[in-house]
């Protein structure tokens, strides 16, 4: 049976990404956010994940305004690195995981959540930049990937408590897959940032602080941040920090911090990144909790 | 028609890309988008004026386009990652296009970003009369008036939930 054993919530922005491809990573500046990454890395060499689910956000690279999905899967078997103006970024092609994910899909809407299907789609920085961060530059990565692409872009994007709903039905999906896999999901984007408008360059380090406070301890009370306190206390842009809820949704309630790091700025953005670990439980234990999580999801609990 | 007013209009200097922006600015958008192809760039860059007749745009927009104005693309709903590609079409970093929407200097952007980033204090409230954040505190009460008067119209406000609901 698949299990889900740890989240990782991490920023994505671009020019991490250009930093890593034009090789600044030792400058001053820059080692200064990839530091705070170097425990990471060692964390996800042992963990050694068998499929990583990635929630991000395309940045008008897949999606255009012609098509805007609010929670989009990517079920294909490859997604290649988008060309986001520069060319595609040098990183490995994304191997899917088609299987897990189509069962997912099947089985969140049937727990009443929407999805898209994409069964071709290009990733953008949104989702390669934490997996450079957390796996390195590899010639291949080290895991197959099933990307979440959820529209943060126009507003309004899913509420914090959608997602961390969507969060939990994405567990009991992967708890109910046959194939022993451990499985772990990634939320990125944030932390506060505003990218547009004269009020560009907004950070608030006190919302972000808090925020990791109650993403490790307390995360139902994320869900009530109303989309209007995202963007006024995190930047408009620092709404995509409900993308880091489906990650946490689909941990145990109670989890295990086991790293944390926190850094303004990486260009514009207050870079922020936390590892969750389920607890470890006796394979009866995650029965029940699954039989639970069922009628939880339905409950809206 | 005039904007619907929204919550979030009382955030300063914030454009939301909202779905009446999105309606609006989706010939700004599209424009954005064909930059992603070398061979439209070089055309665009040939001729602009003409390039921008094959999208369905506003004289206001054109004119937010032609000269470069960021902010007023956004109020005219382009948005940010779409408008970002002209500006990376005409050689210019992200930080030029924040300097410019910000009325700054990229030095001076550049700086105000390694000290810390633009404080939300004082940025949170064009009208200065907010409810305070689930995590962190500030903001004055929504309602001014004496607690009985503000009991009694809460308690009307939950009856009529009551009602609808």
């Amino acid at each position: 049976m698949a299990r889900i054993i740890a989240g990782v919530a991490s920023s994505h922005v671009p020019a991490i990404g250009a930093a890593i491809d034009n090789k600044q990573t030792e400058e001053p500046y820059w080692k200064r956010v990839f530091s705070g990454f170097e425990k990471s890395k060692d964390w996800m060499a042992k963990t050694k994940p068998d499929v990583a689910i990635v929630v991000y956000n395309d940045h008008a690279s897949a999606f255009s305004v012609e098509v805007v999905p609010t929670f989009a899967l990517g079920c294909a078997s490859e997604f290649p690195p988008a060309d986001e103006g520069w060319g595609p970024r040098p990183v490995p092609v994304v191997k899917g995981h088609p299987e897990l994910a189509s069962h997912i899909a099947q089985s969140v809407i049937l727990d009443e959540f929407d999805l898209t299907i994409c069964n071709k789609m290009e990733v953008d920085h949104g989702l390669t930049v934490p997996m450079n961060l957390l796996f390195g530059s590899p010639k291949e990565w080290p895991c197959p990937v099933i990307p979440l692409a959820v529209n943060v872009v126009l507003y309004p994007p899913p509420t914090a408590h959608r997602c961390y709903m969507l969060g939990k039905a994405i567990r009991k999906a992967v708890d109910s897959y046959p194939d022993d896999l451990r499985v772990v999901i990634f939320g990125t984007g944030g932390m506060s940032h505003q990218i547009s408008g004269p009020r560009a360059g907004l950070i608030n380090s006190k919302f972000d602080k808090a925020f990791l406070d109650n993403l490790s301890k307390d995360p139902k009370k994320l869900t009530r941040i109303s989309h209007l306190e995202f963007m006024r206390e995190a930047g408009a842009e620092g709404i995509e920090m409900v993308m880091w809820l489906i990650m946490r949704g689909a941990l145990d309630d109670k989890v295990d911090e086991v790293y944390r790091f926190y850094t303004v700025p990486a260009s514009n953005t207050a870079v922020g990144h936390i590892i969750l670990e389920n607890r470890r439980k006796a394979a009866g234990k995650l029965k029940r909790a699954a039989a639970h999580r069922k009628t939880d999801i339905r409950r809206g609990q | 028609m005039a904007r619907k007013r929204q919550d979030y209009d009382d955030i300063p200097g914030t454009f939301v890309f909202d779905a009446e922006r999105s309606r609006e600015g989706f010939g700004i958008n599209m424009f954005c988008m064909s930059l992603m192809k070398e061979e439209n760039r070089k055309a665009f860059k040939a001729n602009e004026a003409e390039y921008l007749k094959q999208f369905k745009l506003t004289p206001a927009q054109t004119e937010a386009i032609l000269q470069r104005d960021y902010n007023r693309m956004l109020e005219l709903g382009g948005n940010i990652y779409f408008t970002a590609k002209l500006g990376a079409t005409d050689g210019h970093s992200f930080r030029h296009l924040a300097a410019v929407m910000t009325g700054s200097t990229q030095e001076d952007y550049a700086a105000m970003m390694l000290a810390g980033g633009r404080s939300a204090e004082g940025n949170r409230s064009k009208s200065g009369r907010y409810k305070a954040g689930t995590l962190v505190p500030g903001g004055k009460a929504k309602s001014a008036q004496p607690k009985a008067a503000a009991k009694s119209k809460s308690a009307k406000s939950s009856k009529a939930r009551r009602k609808r609901g």
